[in-house]
């Protein structure tokens, strides 16, 4: 198994280890748990090793017309310095990643994207770069990324960063940032439905980064959070998980993410037909939302069934919201799909347990000035 | 360290029972309880049901997943804990004030097969060594 910079900082601090797509990483800290990472990353701050994300560099002159073509979202609107959500598609309109693109300028970019597809996307976007004016390099393995997480994650970073966060736009990001001595890229984003930044590093100053936030948090509550956290944030945020809201077979549009889809994008990209095609014909799927009302946890793969007991469809993901207090799932479902205040059930040990369906994202913050 | 009780009886899964006025009294050891983390819900088997020694009948869940809970000898449940239908994060505060089920055990002599706390303590021992 993989291990990253910060593995015996985890370990050092109750981590327990995990194997996660190759890495051992900590699922959550003794001492804490999820629901008490959870909670602190919404009300203070939290800390989360992501070196296991994959960071992939596109560079040459042809590189944002061909990027173009890859990606679902219009990446021509984006000026430099700017992070842009964005989905790869297959030709079947499934997903082959989704990911944060991050414009240097219009020959250079950065991909983030998911550990567990790192090779799969390298080997997706080799084979589809042009004969000259790009060029892919997967620096996966030279990078750490740390996450730092909450509404007082700007104040924390304000503490060792040569740059004022609090400039910082959501959803930009600053290239040859120091925090501490320590060369970093540093963008506004996350996936914790909060304020907060995540920043890369050089591999090996991963640990010197971790230990620099964790001093620099104590007097602001910050705490290491694990991947536990990370899942039941992102899922409370409406924030989707790939495998899950994603797959090869389960594109943007079913997801619920046709915001970031751009069907009449100039130049095409791979995927378009088919999914301008699920837009004019009607979707056969959707995801929706829904809270449990019975008691009962529902969980990924479980089968969803109307009032009648007619099974409609399965649970992406599902569990326990610790903000909200309450069970919660998404579930994709055939079309037409039960609306908003419809009565839904999913199936728990062969148990129907109702629940009802409600808007997505389940949580959303009150957002400030940015 | 997990807290292991001398009273006790324990199963490999990390159940214990206790006999009380001829009644068993069931739950889920320290160490489950830390291993599962939060728990959020406890299903409970119904009132009258009859289960085998070693067959699962109730299911602990928690934030990270579902867990089941084997039954530490064959029996019939008689009560379970309602106090945790409301409140199931006591199980993380205190796994032996907290019990799941109450069983009329068909068998006492079931309980001489289960694991006294010097052999539960030891299978512990192991299963650390085992993840370091």
């Amino acid at each position: 198994m993989k291990r990253t910079d910060m593995y015996e900082r985890h370990v050092a601090a109750g981590g327990r280890m995990v194997d996660y797509s190759g890495w051992e990483l900590p699922v959550q800290y003794d001492g804490t748990g999820i629901k008490t990472e959870h909670l602190n990353v919404r009300e203070k701050a939290g800390l989360f090793d992501v070196s296991h994300m994959g960071e992939i560099m596109v560079e040459g002159p042809e590189a944002e017309k061909w990027l173009s073509t890859l990606v679902t979202n219009d990446i021509f609107v984006m000026r430099d310095g700017q992070v842009q959500y964005n989905i790869m598609c297959n030709e079947s309109g499934g997903v082959v990643d989704d990911l944060l693109v991050y414009r240097y300028g219009p020959a250079k970019f950065l991909l983030v994207v998911n550990a567990a597809n790192v090779d799969k996307d390298r080997e997706w976007l080799t084979k589809h770069l042009p004969p000259r004016g790009a060029a892919i390099d997967d620096i996966s393995m030279k990078t750490s990324e740390t996450a730092l997480q909450g509404p007082a994650a700007e104040a924390i970073l304000a503490k060792v960063a040569d740059f004022d966060p609090s400039t910082l736009k959501f959803f930009t990001f600053t290239h040859g940032a120091n925090l501490g001595g320590i060369p970093a890229i540093v963008s506004r984003t996350g996936y914790t439905g909060e304020d907060g930044f995540e920043i890369y590093v050089p591999w090996k100053r991963g640990a010197e980064l971790w230990d620099l936030l964790i001093e620099a948090g104590r007097d602001f509550g910050l705490i290491p959070a694990g991947l536990g956290a990370r899942d039941s944030l992102r899922f409370e945020a409406g924030l989707p998980l790939y495998g899950h809201e994603f797959a090869e077979d389960l594109g943007p549009l079913e997801a619920g993410f046709g915001f970031f889809v751009k069907v009449d994008k100039p130049g095409g990209f791979i995927g378009q037909p088919a999914l301008k095609r699920q837009k004019e014909e009607g979707l056969r799927r959707k995801i929706v939302g829904l809270r449990l009302e019975d008691k009962g946890v529902p969980r990924s793969g479980m089968d969803v069934a109307d009032p009648s007991g007619n099974i409609v469809g399965k649970v992406t993901s599902g569990g326990y919201c610790p903000s909200l207090d309450a069970n919660m799932a998404l579930c994709l479902v055939g079309t037409p799909a039960p609306e908003e205040g419809d009565p839904l059930s999913v199936i728990v040990r062969d148990k129907p347990k109702k629940g009802v369906v409600v808007k997505r994202p389940f949580y959303a913050r009150k957002r400030g000035n940015r | 360290m997990a807290k292991i009780p001398q009273d006790l009886r324990y199963t490999k899964d990390h159940e214990w029972i206790r006999m009380e006025d001829g009644v068993g009294v069931v739950g889920i050891t320290d160490y489950a309880q830390h291993a599962m983390g939060d728990v959020v819900y406890v299903e409970f088997p119904e009132k009258g049901r009859k289960v085998r020694a070693g067959e699962d009948f109730a299911v602990v869940e928690s934030v990270k997943g579902a867990n089941d809970v084997f039954s530490p000898v064959s029996g019939t449940v008689l009560e379970v804990n309602d106090t945790l239908e409301e409140s199931p994060e006591l199980l993380n505060q205190d796994a032996y004030a907290n019990w799941l089920v109450r069983l009329e055990v068909a068998d006492p002599g079931e309980l001489d097969s289960l694991l006294d706390h010097a052999a539960y303590a030891a299978l512990l021992e192991e299963l650390e060594a085992e993840n370091g």
